[in-house]
C-alpha cells in the first residue's frame, strides 16, 4: 500500500517538474512555475522519507540524522539565498549547483563501499566475488556508480571555480597546451574507470586495488573540473554554470538508475536535456558558439578583446 | 550480442524514459525568451536537487554502526537540501525582481 502510494507521489512530482519547467520558460507564469516545481520536490522528499521501502520491505531508519541534516541544509540554504545581493545571484546558483554535484559524488562513494564491502580503502574482501555474483546487474550498477562519481565531482569542482571567478577570487589562468593536458586528464579518468569496471570481467585477484583506483578517479575528476573551468573567461561564466548545471542533472539521473527511482531519473534527465539546450541558447544570445566559449580563450583572449574593442 | 539485446530488453523502461525526457526537456524550453535564461537556469538547478532523494535513501539504509556511511550520507543530505532549498529561493527572488522591473 505504502509503496504504491509512493509510486503515485513520484509520478505526481515528475509531472510537476515538467509543468514547472515549462512555466519557467514563460515570463507571465515563471514565478508560479517555480512554486509548482518546489511543491513537487517537497512531496517527493516527504514521500521518500516516510514511505520508502527497500527490496526486502524495510523502511528507512536513522530518522534523527536525516531530519537534522535537512534542517541544517534548509536553514543555511534559505539564509544564503535571502542574504545574497541581486548582482551576486549567478554565483549563488553556481554554489548550489556545486552542492548538488557533490551530493551525487558522495552517493557514489557510499554505494561503492557498500557494493564492495570494503572499509573505505585497501582492505581485502574475501566474499566480494560471491557478493557481486549475487547482484544480477552488478556491472551496470558499477558503471553508473562511476558515472555519478565522475560527473558529480567535475560539476562540483567546476562550480566552485566558477563561483570564485564570479566574485573575483579566482583569476583566469591558462598554460601552454592546456587543451592537450585537459584531454589527457579526461582520457586518464575514462581509462581508469574502464579498467576498474573491467574487474568483474577479469579475475577477482585485483580487488585490493579497487578502492585505491576509485579514489584516484575521484581525485582526477576534481582536478579535471578545476582545469576545465580555469581558462574560461569570467564573462562567460553564466554559460559554463548552465553547462555544469546540466552535468549535475545527468549525475542525479545516475542516482535514479542506481536506486530504481523514476523521479530522480525523470528530473535528472529533464534538467540534463533542458540545461544543454539552455547552454546553447545562452551562447546564441551572446552571438557565439559553445565551442568558442569553451576553448576560444586559449591564447585568444587578446583577439576577442580586440574584436570587441 | 544476445546479452546486449537482453540487457536492452530488461532495461527498456529506463531507456524509454531517458529518450522521452531528452526530447521533452528540449521541447519545453525551446522558446524561452533571453531575459528568462538566468532564472530558468536557476530553476533547473533547483530541480536537479532531486538527487537529495538518493542521499536520503543512502542515509536511511546505512547501518547504525557504519559511521563513515552515516557521516558521508549526512553530508550528502545537507548538500542536497542546500541545492533544493537555496535553488528555489534564489529563483523566486530573481523572478520577484523581474516583476518589479516591469
Amino acid at each position: 500500500m505504502e509503496i504504491n502510494l509512493l509510486t503515485v507521489i513520484y509520478l505526481l512530482a515528475s509531472v510537476k517538474f515538467i509543468i514547472g519547467l515549462k512555466m519557467l520558460s514563460n515570463p507571465a507564469a515563471a514565478r508560479k512555475g517555480n512554486l509548482v516545481a518546489a511543491a513537487g520536490m517537497s512531496v517527493a522528499i516527504l514521500g521518500t522519507i516516510f514511505l520508502y521501502k527497500d527490496e526486502e520491505g524495510n523502511s528507512l531508519h536513522n530518522y534523527s540524522w536525516i531530519f537534522a541534516a535537512i534542517i541544517i541544509g534548509a536553514v543555511a540554504g534559505t539564509m544564503a539565498a535571502k542574504k545574497v545581493k541581486m548582482t551576486a545571484m549567478p554565483e549563488m546558483v553556481s554554489v548550489f549547483n556545486g552542492m548538488g554535484g557533490a551530493c551525487a559524488a558522495l552517493i557514489s562513494i557510499v554505494e561503492f563501499n557498500h557494493l564492495f564491502g570494503t572499509n573505505y580503502g585497501f582492505i581485502k574482501c574475501p566474499d566480494c566475488a560471491a557478493r557481486l555474483h549475487a547482484h544480477n546487474f552488478y556491472l551496470l550498477e558499477f558503471i553508473i556508480i562511476f558515472a555519478g562519481l565522475i560527473i558529480g565531482s567535475v560539476s562540483f569542482a567546476g562550480s566552485m571555480i566558477a563561483w570564485g571567478k564570479l566574485n573575483g577570487k579566482v583569476k583566469d589562468r591558462s598554460f601552454k597546451n592546456q587543451h592537450l593536458f585537459n584531454m589527457l586528464l579526461l582520457l586518464a579518468i575514462l581509462a581508469l574507470s574502464v579498467y576498474n569496471v573491467g574487474f568483474e570481467l577479469r579475475s577477482m585477484s585485483l580487488f585490493n586495488f579497487a578502492g585505491a583506483l576509485f579514489y584516484l578517479t575521484l581525485f582526477l575528476s576534481l582536478l579535471y573540473g578545476i582545469f576545465f573551468v580555469l581558462p574560461i573567461g569570467g564573462a562567460d561564466m553564466p554559460v559554463v554554470i548552465s553547462l555544469l548545471n546540466s552535468f549535475t542533472g545527468v549525475a542525479a539521473a545516475c542516482g535514479g538508475f542506481l536506486y530504481d527511482n523514476k523521479v530522480m531519473l525523470t528530473g535528472g534527465i529533464l534538467v540534463g536535456a533542458a540545461g544543454t539546450l539552455l547552454t546553447i541558447l545562452m551562447c546564441k544570445a551572446m552571438n557565439r558558439s559553445l565551442k568558442n566559449v569553451l576553448i576560444g580563450n586559449f591564447g585568444g583572449a587578446a583577439t576577442i578583446a580586440a574584436q570587441a574593442g | 550480442m544476445s546479452s546486449f539485446l537482453s540487457w536492452i530488453h530488461v532495461h527498456q523502461e529506463y531507456i524509454y524514459i531517458v529518450i522521452l525526457m531528452i526530447f521533452l526537456g528540449i521541447e519545453i524550453i525551446g522558446r524561452v525568451p533571453s531575459v528568462l535564461h538566468t532564472p530558468l537556469m536557476s530553476g533547473a538547478n533547483a530541480i536537479h536537487g532531486v538527487v537529495i532523494i538518493g542521499a536520503i535513501i543512502v542515509m536511511g539504509k546505512a547501518e547504525t554502526d557504519n559511521y563513515t556511511a552515516l557521516v558521508l550520507g549526512f553530508l550528502a543530505v545537507i548538500l542536497g537540501t542546500l541545492n533544493v532549498v537555496g535553488g528555489f529561493v534564489v529563483t523566486d527572488r530573481m523572478l520577484e525582481m523581474f516583476k518589479k522591473k516591469k
